[in-house]
């Protein structure tokens, strides 16, 4: 179960699979928002599904991170009782769903990232988060598969549909870089062979979400990476306006009714 | 919008060696996607190995008003049964 040599390895990983967690985290909760209002009971079963497969995803992950933490966190804390600028998900995840066309661009994006991740973390020197990745890349393959099939429904259908879907693209396009990009968090979880550089998966990332702009008609935005103040993002815990609203909805329960069971 | 996705009948292997079983219907807008819901209503629960998803148009259905002449004349023809040899021990799913 250690990993590493060292308390400093313990809190680099320990950073890496918050940063994990609160992807999986805020990405599933982001999808769970959605489920009532698809177009058909089928798809909000469907998106019911994978909105839990990222919970289940989540869990261990935001537990294993509490663990190494060493400072008596568990999952529910960590989830339900951190503010804004603790999380430290990327800003794709947290974008809003604003259509159904932003809610699949935001999740062809992710899951095509998420799915490449877990395939290297399989062979993760943390034994937890190797567990966590040999079962989510499984899900992670069928996101990818859902995801890219409504790209294509979307892009290849009417001429609505198909300009959403490309607006969908370039509002989500810019936060794409944010994913490949390793901070010293992740860069120490790499070395310790805890965790992989992401800019490593660029390459398969690029290819698996090409062929499915090109079977869906789309053209790759033209957008630049989006900066925030001193390049920093949400892997600094600085989030978008929307991420305040979502927190709020998914931490008041808890919060108004600490401790409570059923 | 609703209710122009066209329907689908979905048949459900529970595992090697038996057939495929209806288990319900669903609406999707193509056959890719009719599998995917199958595989998302109809078997979250381990409940096959396998799926198969068939457009219920493609379906041609006996009339109901056909029940008589179509059925009622295996009532009397008692010898069309095996029943008059053992089943060997071992054969479940004769």
């Amino acid at each position: 179960m250690t990993t590493g040599t060292g308390p400093g390895t313990d809190a680099a990983t320990a950073g890496y699979l918050l940063r994990l967690g609160d992807d999986a985290l805020i990405a599933g909760h982001r999808m769970a928002e959605v489920v009532t209002r698809a177009p058909q009971l089928e798809e909000d079963v469907a998106l019911a599904n994978i909105a839990l497969d990222l919970l289940g995803q989540a869990r261990p992950l935001l537990t294993r991170a509490g663990e190494l933490e060493g400072e008596g966190r568990d999952e529910d804390t960590l989830a339900y009782l951190r503010d804004e600028p603790e999380f430290r998900n990327c800003l794709l995840v947290e974008l809003p769903n604003t259509d159904f066309a932003h809610t699949i661009a935001r999740h062809l994006l992710f899951s095509c990232y998420a799915r490449e991740l877990y395939a290297a973390l399989a062979a993760s020197t943390d034994d937890v988060l190797a567990g966590v990745a040999g079962k989510a890349v499984k899900e992670l393959d069928y996101h990818r598969d859902h995801a890219a099939q409504w790209t294509v429904r979307l892009g290849d259908g009417t001429e609505e549909s198909a300009a959403r879907m490309a607006a969908a693209l370039d509002a989500a396009w810019p936060h794409v870089d944010e994913m490949f990009t390793a901070d010293p968090v992740i860069s120490a979880a790499a070395a310790s062979g805890a965790g992989v550089d992401p800019a490593g998966l660029r390459p398969a990332w690029d290819s698996a979400v090409d062929a499915v702009l090109a079977e869906a008609g789309l053209h790759r935005p033209d957008l630049p990476p989006q900066a925030g103040p001193g390049g920093r993002g949400g892997r600094h815990g600085l989030h978008t306006q929307s991420f305040g609203f979502l927190l709020a909805e998914m931490q008041h329960v808890h919060r108004s009714h600490p401790g409570a069971a059923w | 919008m609703s209710g122009e996705w066209p329907l689908w009948e979905v048949f459900v292997r529970a595992r090697r060696g038996l057939s495929h079983t209806h288990v319900g219907s669903l609406h999707a807008a193509d056959a890719g996607h009719a599998l995917h819901n199958a595989r998302d209503l109809y078997t979250r629960r381990q409940e096959g190995v396998s799926v198969w998803v068939v457009p219920a148009a493609a379906i041609t259905a006996s009339a109901p008003e056909d029940k008589a002449s179509f059925f009622d004349p295996a009532d009397d023809k008692v010898y069309r049964h095996p029943t008059f040899y053992e089943v060997p021990e071992g054969v479940d799913h004769l």
